[in-house]
């Protein structure tokens, strides 16, 4: 037996298509012995990074019934080129498939390709210009058709379109062209040398076959858009936008004994919490998606024992940032110019008091529950990205004493105020109770310590929109401290902590359309986000934003509060690899009921 | 009354133009971007944004996209919705059975209910029977169906684990079973609106043949000496049923929008919560799609209860 012979059988026992047992008996038959051959397959545990997530026991394709999921939003659309929304992606992954996935300790893993890229095996070039992933032989559209290079390659030119409007385009920015080297192996030219390769591949592909006559301006008609033909485990049955998706078995899947589910049913519409009472009370449903019910509701439905709570750690922390200009005045015809300085928070003692006066244990304990972890970092996870540096304090003494020392002077009414300018401050943030409950306790923190706090509520959909007319979108930032969650998509945080960099403040010349909000910048975290942009080495690049999170942190204008989990309901026999990195049903055809 | 069919028909052209200019102005002044959960992602650059919405139009002055909509609906073209991408018409055509068939059911239901009860009260009135009756109907028109539909789900699912509360329009079963499936889910949103329905209707039904009751003919066919049913159903129920049809026939549009709260306890995908979706996530084309049938159903409705009338009185003549 060599080598290559050793690690085929490997390779079956990680596809489940040889029993771990059989695979060691072979091994002792052949002299191995017993330590030997069990230590050989403790490294495809490993080698799966599953720790977290559950192993799939099934040992035989099918007989599982019917599974029941339920999202409070029903998928309106099931291309996923199109899916802008989350529920449309969910309903797209069920029957689509994308090169590789994220587990739930945010490690790549691969679906469709055979293995991940790295400088080992030769994939990432050497120059950070291109990556070479090899497909896995023998993957089947629904129709039949062969899975292959082509299709890989037109789903970069199907996007890339600008006629077509597709959203995924975002994630092929730094892709120059991707290119067919032979039926099972493309590589991804970048634009330039970039550390970022793995964002493309996180993209579910569609199938070139039933695409390529509607690339364009004509991507709106394909046929396909409303009857999906893809590579997952369920194959397409029914689909009503908004309401119902339905999907059968997908009897040729690539996966041995997978999938579990017979049919498969994706319902829509209602609210989050009775999506969640539909599977913990009553069980009617086997999955309720991103039930953001508060914790103690939750805790007294998951009593009836017939499903559980799933809380996955994410990257998206709910933060406070504070205005580092002026939102009071016009300068040049703007509010909140960048060149103007904000009349309390350009003096670092208030800011660094203002971060004193945030109780984030409060705001765990009695607001969030297991929902989120108190956090003082902007980049939390996954673990390489954590900053030991930062600590969590909440100390209205020490604040007082600040504010004391930098000449803030409490006057008759307890307020505080410097050179004629009252301490008072107008924070805004999104309607939603939770967070109306958290801008409570700062405000209460700060009354103790002398500053007034005025706070402002603005409806969701205006506060995130890109309305140019409206003065109350979180982007205009005109007021004084605001409050929201920035979802961080994918495990690398590049896009998420350009958010602090000089060239993405948002102002009227941009629209407000850009990402830093509070509109601090410093050379020295410019400086540090350019070095991140083409450091290969990924080490040393986790370093440089470990680096820029506890710049941003110490600066004090954007102060984390808390690290919000995602919230999933799932039925009592389910088991389901949920992660926090990626979609939920990326894992679908891990899904089964023990 | 061609002629008047005609002129009414004619009449209803402006309004409606009228209707489709109030709502475009709202649609387009109300807040909100049919793309605004891009804008939490960091994943997704500004400019694909932007990109979507110049692609869509969504930057044209109002005026401009207006003109664009009316002209594209005059040629039959209802535009296609910005969420899912799909033919409005195909959307609507796909929500039109069930509300049919689901929010037909729970008229029915009011019909059965309010008529005889209605009747029986009127008859007696200040009876034990008409004493319950009228606390009942009382109780029933005060509830709202967003309280019936939630205590319903909490005795008959919750608690006592009878029936589901997720309507699902595509049950798995075939034959019986799947009749069986359908009633048993279609149960508790039937009766939450008929009851809430049917319960206004009483108290109408009842109003009306107490005033027909007391008339002169109705005397006289007593002294006739036909039976009291054949003196209720022929001499009194009709011409007590006058203002009752025109009142249903006026209530006929809403059949198709007035359930939206109850759509959404039970997750029934039917036009109202296509239009509450619409709404919620911007989707200008749905909404005005939407809205546009409903208007066009109260204008038809009304033309149908004005015709009915005269049906029903010979007296009334249209000129």
């Amino acid at each position: 037996m060599n080598e290559q012979m050793l690690h085929d059988l490997v390779e079956q026992v990680r596809d489940g298509r040889l029993a771990r047992r059989d695979f060691i008996g072979r091994m002792v038959a052949l002299g191995v012995g017993l330590p030997l051959a069990s230590a050989m397959l403790a490294g495809v545990a490993v080698a799966q990074g599953n720790a977290a997530e559950p192993a799939y026991k099934p040992t035989k394709r099918g007989g599982g019934g019917p599974l029941r999921l339920l999202l409070w939003q029903g998928p309106t659309l099931l291309n996923p080129h199109f899916a802008t929304g989350t529920k449309d992606q969910e309903g797209s992954r069920v029957f689509y498939e994308s090169l590789a996935r994220y587990d739930a300790d945010g490690v790549l893993v691969p679906v469709l390709a055979a293995e991940i890229p790295s400088r080992a095996n030769g994939g990432i070039a050497a120059d950070g210009l291109s990556t070479t992933w090899k497909l896995k032989k023998n993957v089947q559209w629904h129709d039949g058709q062969p899975f292959s290079a082509d299709d890989v390659v037109f789903n970069w030119q199907f996007v890339t379109d600008p006629a077509g409007g597709a959203f995924s385009v975002g994630f092929y920015a730094n892709v120059r062209s991707v290119e067919k080297l032979d039926a099972t192996t493309v590589r991804f030219n970048f634009i330039k040398a970039t550390p970022i390769w793995d964002r493309a591949c996180n993209i579910c592909l569609i199938p070139r076959h039933l695409f390529a006559a509607y690339v364009g301006a004509k991507s709106r008609e394909a046929p396909a858009n409303q009857k999906p033909v893809g590579t997952g485990p369920y194959r397409f049955v029914a689909f009503t936008p908004g309401d119902l998706v339905r999907g059968e078995l997908n009897p040729n899947y690539h996966l041995p004994n997978r999938p579990f589910f017979d049919t498969i049913e994706m319902k829509g519409g209602g609210d989050a919490t009775s999506a969640a009472r539909a599977v913990l009370q009553t069980g009617e449903f086997d999955y309720a998606w991103n039930v953001q019910v508060e914790d103690n509701v939750l805790k007294t439905m998951e009593a009836n024992g017939k499903g559980r709570v799933v809380f996955k750690p994410s990257g998206n922390p709910e933060m406070i940032m504070l205005n580092a200009a002026d939102p009071w005045t016009e300068v040049d015809g703007e509010r909140a110019n960048v060149k103007s300085r904000h009349f309390a928070f350009s003096d670092p003692a208030v800011r660094k008091a203002f971060g004193l006066l945030v109780d984030r244990k409060s705001i765990q304990d009695f607001v969030y529950g297991r929902a989120a972890t108190a956090t003082a970092n902007t980049l939390n996870n996954p673990a390489q990205y954590n900053s030991k540096a930062i600590v969590a304090e909440f100390n209205v003494d020490k604040a007082n004493a600040l504010l004391d020392a930098a000449g803030w002077k409490r006057g008759g009414d307890g307020v505080r105020s410097k050179d004629g300018k009252r301490l008072k401050l107008v924070f805004q943030t999104s309607i939603n109770s939770v967070r109306q409950k958290v801008q409570a306790i700062v405000k209460q923190a700060c009354a103790k310590a002398g500053i007034e706090v005025e706070l402002k509520t603005v409806q969701a959909s205006v506060f995130f929109s890109s309305d140019l007319t409206n003065p109350d979108t979180y982007g205009k930032f005109f007021a004084d401290v605001e409050m929201f969650l920035n979802n961080r998509v994918g495990t690398d945080p590049d896009r998420f902590m350009q958010q602090w960099v000089s060239w993405e403040i948002c102002q009227k010349s941009n629209g407000w359309q850009l990402q830093n909000k509070c509109r601090w910048s410093s050379a020295d975290y410019d400086k540090l986000f350019r070095a991140s942009e083409v450091e290969l080495d990924p080490v040393r690049r986790a370093a440089l934003f470990v680096q820029m999170n506890d710049m941003a942190c110490n600066a004090g204008f954007v102060v984390p509060v808390a690290l919000r989990a995602q919230v999933t309901a799932l039925g009592k026999s389910i088991s389901a690899p949920l992660t926090g990195w990626d979609l939920d049903m990326s894992g679908l055809h891990d899904w089964f009921r023990a | 009354m061609g002629a008047f069919i005609l002129r009414r028909l004619a009449l209803a052209l402006p309004s409606l133009l009228g209707i489709s200019v109030v709502l475009f102005a709202v649609l387009a002044l109300a807040p909100g971007d049919p793309f605004a959960e891009l804008a939490t992602n960091s994943n997704v650059p500004p400019e694909v944004r932007v990109h979507l919405r110049a692609s869509l139009g969504l930057d044209d002055p109002v005026a401009l996209r207006y003109l664009h909509w009316l002209v594209a609906m005059l040629r039959g073209d209802w535009g296609f919705s910005f969420i899912s991408r799909v033919d409005v018409t195909t959307l609507i055509w796909q929500r039109v059975p069930v509300t049919l068939g689901l929010i037909g059911a729970s008229q029915l239901l009011a019909l059965a209910i309010a008529i005889p009860v209605g009747t029986l009260s009127a008859v007696r009135p200040y009876s034990w029977f008409d004493r319950i009756a009228s606390t009942l109907a009382l109780a029933g028109f005060s509830l709202p169906t967003f309280f019936t539909g939630i205590l319903l789900i909490l005795v008959f699912s919750i608690k006592l684990d009878w029936l589901p509360f997720v309507y699902r329009s595509d049950v798995e079963a075939t034959g019986w079973a799947a009749v069986v499936e359908h009633v048993r889910e279609a149960i508790m949103p039937v009766a939450v609106l008929g009851l809430f329905q049917g319960a206004g209707w009483t108290r109408y039904v009842r109003s009306a043949v107490l005033d027909v009751v007391r008339l002169d003919h109705v005397t006289t066919a007593r002294s006739k000496g036909l039976s009291e049913r054949v003196v209720i159903t022929r001499h009194v129920l009709r011409n007590a049923l006058i203002p009752v049809v025109t009142l249903v026939a006026l209530q006929m549009p809403t059949v198709f929008g007035g359930a939206i709260v109850t759509e959404q306890i039970f997750r029934i995908p039917g036009i109202g919560s296509l239009l509450i979706d619409a709404i919620l996530r911007n989707d200008t084309p749905v909404i005005m799609g939407v809205t546009f049938v409903f208007s066009m159903l109260v204008i038809l409705f009304n033309l149908v209860a004005d015709l009915l009338y005269g049906l029903l009185d010979p007296r009334i003549a249209y000129r």
